[in-house]
């Protein structure tokens, strides 16, 4: 067993846990953080992604002694109270989303994506970065448009501030 | 229209908790006492359970109990069912091994479950199965169908000799017969169609509790159709019986037909409740989804087609193996059969039809409906036929189809069904426009020019929706009705909850539905809530499946909604001192024509509530209920067309266009229809491209994970050029048809027909890998 502590969405937490235990596994079972989910057991999904210190990473990849003392953003902390992040608000307008279990992985990356490319993201270098994130409902149609959207967005709403 | 009305594409209501992680899907639900259940599964296809020893798993730290599949059938638990009787062309019913939730004494595939452990969390759960010893005696095993039919080959089960399950036929042999003999022309193709398995991205899970003092469980359950499951529980699985028994399938991410079934792990995670008297939960991981949820597809096929001397034509016979697997899954008879052979007249007049399906097991994960079930096997077949003969008569394919497209409606085809409406030239016509048919030559050689081979290839589907009248499937061996139900209760404030027995796992049902109150009381979306998926607050429901959810569901939402608007009539016009026949709604107002008198939708509901000065007679409340059974399927149509290049020295295939026109009678959003369509094309072309489950010759899966079964991914896939023709299905009250299939019906014989278009070599199967279309363009060299 090992204590952990770690900042998540912004809160200080710590968790007494088994060694073996990753971090999707203490966001979800020991933080109630459902949001962020488990799509496969070989790190391929994407449908776990998480923000560590601001990169996005497969939590189910990251063992929870890994993430001590790092600062994790989760699906659940990506909006700002009642107002979505711009990404959410793409993916809604853009009917990016079908059952929604991907999702939260998706729109994590996708922030990441835009963090990375700034202003020049295409269709071809979403759809070649979502590589990492599995859907099986959208055909990625929606999903390449709400990216492209949400980029567009965040560039706004970032010149806001 | 109004702004959130029929038409509109009005955006998800159900998308906040989504993207915001606020959704609730089984594995997201804890009980105060839970406990978790991890499966220990068979590493052989085939083989004897000779001992369990479990003692040393039973004193390791956590461990609750350890339970076998002895004490199951000891227990009294049912056998699996299959719920579609199929009669073989003698006249004998099918013939069934039986399948127990978990073994107890023969394991026939790799991944059945013949013991679970409970312990006090997953990770202790796992550790103590690797503590029980288990010992096997290994038999022979087949595992696809041309070995499983040999002479000699490995039984399965004692009850069905030489692994045939059923030996089916449909259509008039004679008359094929006849019609090959005048033939001017005969096209002969033989085909796969490749093993898939579905993969929703949430893994199935169970949370099972009893509660002693009630008598009473509660499931939660990633089903597609809750009702269906409690059914099956109680009355076949003996588990208890309906009134104590509660099914909840909260947010469920993605079926596509594998959650349909009533599959062992929740009835052992119930069956384990009682007997341990503390809440079971088991959430299977991807490879566990991979070893045991129903798989789809898995045919070989021979179609032979006649033409006479303009190219019409004049028979077409078809014979097919089916590779069930190890058991028969609950509607998997159905699927090859009467999901399948009745639609192989396709758009296409053909006087004479006769197809042979034999079912066979095998030791493999058994199949079952997957995402089109049975159609896309027939559109596959028929679609890659109808090119071939294209290119043997030396005509274009497009001139073939529209040769023999049928235009009169309705169409009896040789095979059941009775086509009720539909306009395939038109579709066909906005496709070849829209992807610049007339162009394709000029890009083809430009294409060959820089060294590419550009080809392009059509599927024009149709497909039979809604799987109903009950009378219809009842006479063709359905164990169920296939009727909806909808409940409408207008609250005594004015809003409006509508409860259904259709079930949403990503099809957005929650606004679609909203959007069908609105349009017709015009109330805005967000005054109604879309209530769904669970037994004790849906009166009953069949669920979601075979594109039904809106001409079923929301036909039955229509009818209770006539009689909740006959109802608020009578009320307003009592209270407005008017004839009920003057009554207009029109924007939650029910007025009186000619006049401006009017009293809104909130005080007409609040006048049912409070009975305080209600029509004399009048029961009290303003609530309706509706059963809905269809006259007929609904029968969606389209024209696919794909224009691929192929790299000569690679073999990978890229995609130039991919057009899809669909006839899906009225939309109600058009959004989300396009969504559903996209989604549906994805599963097409990764069918046609990349998936395909393999099993090697002793039954083990080798795609068993993410690593070894190709999944589409964003880079792998076009973006989607979609257009629709309408003709509005005349046998139910919206006019729509479905569309949660088409795409995965129609995409794959497009992709297909393009390919070998493109490489000039007709013999290419799926999933065309660049491996194969290599070898297809350069020999086997």
């Amino acid at each position: 067993m090992s204590k952990i502590k770690l900042t998540v969405n912004g809160r200080a937490v710590s968790a007494d846990v088994e060694d073996r235990t990753l971090l999707v596994h203490l966001l979800r079972d020991h933080l109630n953080l459902t949001g962020t989910h488990v799509g496969c057991d070989t790190s391929q999904c994407g449908a776990c992604v998480v923000h560590i210190d601001g990169r996005a990473v497969k939590s189910c990849t990251v063992l929870v002694g890994q993430a001590n003392g790092s600062n994790v953003t989760t699906i659940e902390g990506l909006s700002k109270g009642d107002e979505l992040h711009p990404m959410q608000a793409a993916f809604r307008d853009n009917h990016g989303l079908q059952c929604g279990y991907c999702t939260p992985g998706m729109i994590m990356s996708a922030v990441d994506i835009v963090h990375r490319y700034g202003g020049k993201l295409d269709e071809e270098t979403v759809r070649h970065e979502l590589e990492g994130n599995i859907c099986r409902c959208t055909g990625y149609h929606n999903i390449v448009k709400s990216v492209l959207d949400g980029a567009g967005r965040m560039k706004v709403s970032q010149a806001a501030e | 229209m109004g702004v959130e009305g029929i038409g509109a594409s009005v955006v998800r209501k159900e998308d906040r908790r989504f993207i915001t992680g606020k959704g609730r899907y089984v594995d997201d639900i804890k009980l105060l006492g839970m406990t978790h259940a991890h499966f220990i599964r068979s590493p052989h296809a085939h083989a004897k359970v000779k001992n369990i020893d479990s003692s040393a798993a039973m004193k390791m730290p956590g461990v609750i109990g350890v339970l076998t599949g002895r004490q199951i059938v000891d227990d009294k638990i049912g056998n699996l069912i299959c719920g579609w009787a199929i009669t073989s062309k003698d006249g004998s019913p099918m013939k069934m091994g039986a399948w127990p939730a978990m073994a107890p004494e023969t394991v026939r595939f790799v991944g059945q479950a013949v013991g679970v452990v409970i312990a006090e969390s997953k990770n202790l759960a796992k550790d103590a199965a690797e503590a029980v010893v288990i010992d096997y005696e290994e038999l022979p095993a087949v595992a696809d169908i041309r070995s499983a039919i040999k002479p000699g080959a490995p039984q399965l089960h004692p009850e069905a000799p030489g692994n045939v399950v059923y030996d089916w036929a449909l259509g008039d042999e004679a008359a094929v017969k006849e019609a090959f003999a005048k033939a001017a022309n005969v096209v002969t193709l033989e085909l796969t169609n490749n093993r898939l398995a579905p993969n929703a991205m949430e893994p199935r899970a169970a949370i099972a509790e009893y509660n002693e003092a009630e008598e009473h469980f509660t499931l939660y359950t990633t089903s597609q159709n809750p009702h269906v499951a409690r059914l099956v529980l109680s009355a076949f699985y003996n588990i208890a019986p309906e009134h104590k028994l509660r099914v909840i399938a909260p947010d469920v991410g993605g079926g596509f037909g594998s959650k349909i079934f009533i599959y062992p792990e929740e009835m052992v995670a119930l069956w384990a409740s009682k007997k341990l008297g503390r809440p079971v939960k088991w959430n299977g991981d991807r490879t566990e989804a991979f070893l045991t949820d129903a798989h789809g597809r898995d045919h070989v096929s021979k179609a032979e087609m006649a033409f006479d001397k303009d190219n019409k034509i004049l028979g077409l016979r078809v014979k097919t193996h089916a590779n069930f697997g190890a058991y028969m899954s609950l509607f998997s008879s159905s699927v090859p059969t009467y999901l399948y052979a009745t639609l192989l007249s396709g758009q296409y007049n053909i006087p004479a039809i006769y197809a042979e399906v034999m079912g066979v097991y095998t030791n493999t994960t058994p199949v079952d409906a997957y995402r089109g079930a049975g159609r896309p096997e027939a559109s596959y077949l028929l679609e890659r036929t109808m090119e071939t003969a294209a290119r043997q008569l030396k005509v274009d394919p497009a001139e073939l189809r529209r040769k023999n497209f049928i235009t009169q409606f309705p169409h009896q085809t040789p095979v059941i069904m009775a086509y009720d409406i539909g306009d395939f030239g038109a579709s066909l016509d906005a496709a070849m426009k829209a992807i610049d048919y007339v162009g394709f030559a000029a890009r083809k050689a430009k294409a060959k020019s820089e060294g590419k081979l550009r080809g392009i290839g059509l599927s024009c589907y149709i497909e039979a929706c809604g799987i109903a009248p009950s009378k219809a499937v009842g006479s063709l061996g359905a164990g169920v009705g296939l009727w909806e139900s909808a409940e409408i209760r207008v609250n005594p404030v004015g809003t409006i909850e509508v409860l259904t027995g259709s079930h949403s796992h990503g099809q957005g049902h929650e606004t679609t539905f909203a959007q069908l109150i609105a349009e017709r009381i015009g109330v805005p979306v967000s005054q109604v809530q879309i209530i769904h998926g669970d037994t004790d607050k849906v009166q009953f429901g069949m669920g979601t499946y075979g594109s039904r959810s809106l001409a079923v569901g929301g036909s039955a939402i229509i009818k209770a909604m006539e009689k909740v608007e006959a109802k608020a009539k009578k009320i307003a016009a009592h209270q407005l001192e008017a004839s009920e026949d003057d009554i207009v709604i029109e924007n939650g107002e029910f007025k009186v024509t000619g006049t401006d008198k009017s009293i809104a939708l909130p005080m007409v509901a609040l006048a049912a509530y409070t009975a305080h000065n209600l029509p004399d007679g009048m029961e009290p409340g303003l609530k309706e209920t509706a059963f809905y059974d269809p006259t007929n399927f609904t029968f969606p149509g389209g024209a696919y067309i794909c224009e691929v290049e192929v790299d000569p020295g690679t073999g990978k295939t890229s995609f130039v266009n991919f057009v899809a026109v669909d006839d899906f009678g009225r939309l109600i959003n058009p959004m989300i229809v396009e969504g559903q369509v996209h989604g549906g094309l994805a599963q097409g072309i990764g069918q046609a491209l990349l998936e395909g489950i393999a099993y090697d010759s002793n039954g083990q899966l080798v795609t068993a994970s993410y690593m070894d079964y190709t999944m589409p991914r964003a880079d792998d896939l076009p973006s989607f050029k979609l257009s629709h023709t309408t003709t509005l299905c005349p046998g139910n009250p919206l006019g729509v048809k479905g569309c949660g299939e088409a795409g995965a019906i129609g995409a794959s014989a497009a992709v297909i027909n393009a390919i070998t278009d493109a490489i000039g070599n007709n013999k290419l199967e799926m999933p065309a890998t660049p491996d194969r279309v290599w070898h297809a363009i350069h020999g086997n060299a």
